[in-house]
């Protein structure tokens, strides 16, 4: 396998962990989640620190998958009860301050300078095709796990309870449950898996800096989530690699359209991305899996 | 034997009361049909009753027990049923799924059965979504999964809203059952005539206030009550 189609690979694999993240905490239970790049980033700082003062990765990137999940409990504690639409501008205004405090607090984050150096996953592989499939595998094997992961929750009576959620929390309140508290559990599991994915990212990238987590990100995943078909797991899966391949192979384009920029045909990405989202938003909303999957 | 008894109930959304002081109580296997016309508190006081209003005094008692102070979640563990007026099913789950939302009782299984004989229609379709159903089978879906912790008092916000005419009589023959299962009834209704034809009692709300109460017949035939609340001989359908 070329080297470049397993880079894409693999940054497919952790949007995916991110994509899952967001399925559990939109697709399934409702949540407007803007902030998802927030807890990507926490995770990516809190292995790369940890890492970096010789602690292992087996240890650090769980450890950056706790950090960001408890750092999803307060924000759920404080705003869970607010409306959707005021949920979803706390968790935007959360991961802009989570950047703005990676941005300034030099003596920890190393501020605009970002962390250089990250220890690689598979160390010992030396650089190339090898490592990079060893990666690979990894981020497949956890992304797998956690496909499973959510599919046992879709068919828990915890799963039934967060859709629940999304379809009608006033009538669940009048059946004797607190929605709150399942609200804020979906958001902890959705935030570790940023986490992990961050953490994923981290040593793959092995430098990071603030610019790395910028909304952008966040819109992305929900640009996959929304293609691949909101509340499905496979939707998710689809969704993620149909844009990956989108904005990669998109690339290529420049060598075949004359007169157009590399500026130029990133923002025409982003452009084409948004009037595909706009399309299917009015002739396809339940996404490309839509009811193929429905249980 | 008394099972809710409400005392100068008072409260509302924000700062602006609904509920102006609502006195009512409800006999065991009885139905009682709250009626008025719109905006005169009917659907804040269900929502009162069953903890879903944000600011309340007064007192609200069931069995004796003063539950105002209770949260929704903690209301059900003591008897009540509720029924919201229209988005009150689970659109993306089955109609199994519904009713196994409802956790925490009893025999599980069991009663699901149970229900399954008295809706046979839900027990034929129990694989199917929610969403895809009519809103007279919605209708029998909520009140399926109101039943399933076995509430001793329902309350029932416009069951018949939204649903086509040759539906409301279902329904209402639906709700004539439920006191021969053991569920005292308290409905909130739009149909006020075919609502009080198959109640015990009723009362009027106005402003937020008990304006009429008194035996179904009796405000059936109340001059005043057909006047301002009731349509005189309005054929309902």
């Amino acid at each position: 396998m070329d080297a470049y189609l397993a880079a894409i690979a693999i940054i497919a694999l952790i949007y995916m962990l991110l994509s899952l993240g967001l399925t559990l905490q939109y697709g399934l239970t409702g949540l407007i989640n803007f902030g998802h790049v927030g807890f990507f980033a926490i995770g990516a700082y809190t292995s790369a620190l940890l890492s970096l003062q010789g602690l292992p990765l087996a240890l650090t990137i769980p450890a950056a998958a706790v950090t960001a999940g408890l750092a999803a409990w307060p924000i759920g504690l404080i705003s869970l009860r607010l409306r959707d639409d005021y949920f979803a501008i706390v968790t935007l205004g959360f991961s802009e301050t989570v950047r703005l405090v990676i941005t300034s607090e030099k003596w920890l984050t190393n501020g605009v300078q970002g962390i250089p150096g990250i220890p690689r996953l598979f160390e010992t592989i030396s650089v190339g095709i090898g490592a990079q499939l060893a990666v690979m595998g990894l981020i497949l094997a956890v992304t797998l796990a956690a496909i499973y992961a959510m599919r046992r929750i879709v068919a828990s009576p915890f799963g039934r309870v967060i859709e629940a959620i999304r379809d009608n929390e006033e009538a669940l309140q009048a059946l004797g449950k607190d929605p709150a508290g399942f609200k804020i559990q979906v958001l902890i599991l959705g935030s570790a898996l940023a986490g992990i994915a961050g953490a994923f990212y981290a040593h793959y990238i092995t430098y990071i800096v603030p610019d790395q987590f910028i909304p952008l990100v966040t819109f992305y995943v929900w640009m996959a989530i929304i293609i691949g078909g909101v509340g499905r797991v496979s939707g998710a899966i689809v969704g993620t690699g149909l844009l990956m391949l989108f904005l990669e192979g998109s690339r290529f384009l420049r060598d075949i359209v004359p007169g157009v920029s590399e500026v130029e045909m990133a923002s025409l990405r982003i452009g084409v991305v948004g009037l595909l989202l706009v399309l299917f938003t009015i002739y396809r909303p339940q996404g490309l899996m839509g009811d193929f999957t429905k249980r | 034997m008394t099972i809710l008894a409400i005392d100068n109930l008072k409260g509302g959304y924000s700062e602006v009361d609904i509920l102006n002081g609502i006195d009512l109580s409800l006999s065991e296997g009885e139905i009682l049909t709250v009626a008025g016309t719109n905006g005169a508190g009917k659907s804040t006081l269900a929502k009162a009753i069953v903890g879903l209003l944000p600011r309340v005094s007064g007192a609200v008692r069931i069995g004796g027990r003063d539950i105002l102070g209770l949260p929704a979640e903690d209301r059900i563990g003591l008897g009540i049923g509720y029924v919201p007026q229209v988005a009150n099913i689970f659109p993306s789950l089955s109609i199994l799924e519904n009713l196994q939302v409802v956790q925490g009782v009893k025999d599980h299984k069991a009663r699901i059965a149970e229900l399954f004989a008295l809706f046979p229609l839900l027990g034929e379709r129990r694989r199917t979504r929610a969403g895809s159903l009519s809103g007279g089978e919605r209708q029998q879906l909520a009140f399926a999964r109101a039943l399933m912790p076995r509430p001793r008092l329902m309350i029932l916000d416009e069951p018949t809203a939204a649903l086509s005419p040759a539906r409301v009589a279902d329904v209402f023959s639906l709700i004539a059952r439920l006191p021969s299962l053991g569920v005292t009834v308290l409905m909130v209704e739009q149909r006020a005539r075919q609502a009080l034809a198959i109640s015990d009692r009723g009362c009027i709300l106005d402003g937020g206030k008990v304006a009429l109460e008194g035996a179904a017949t009796t405000l059936l035939a109340d001059e005043r009550a057909a006047e301002l609340y009731l349509g005189r001989g309005r054929t309902e359908g």
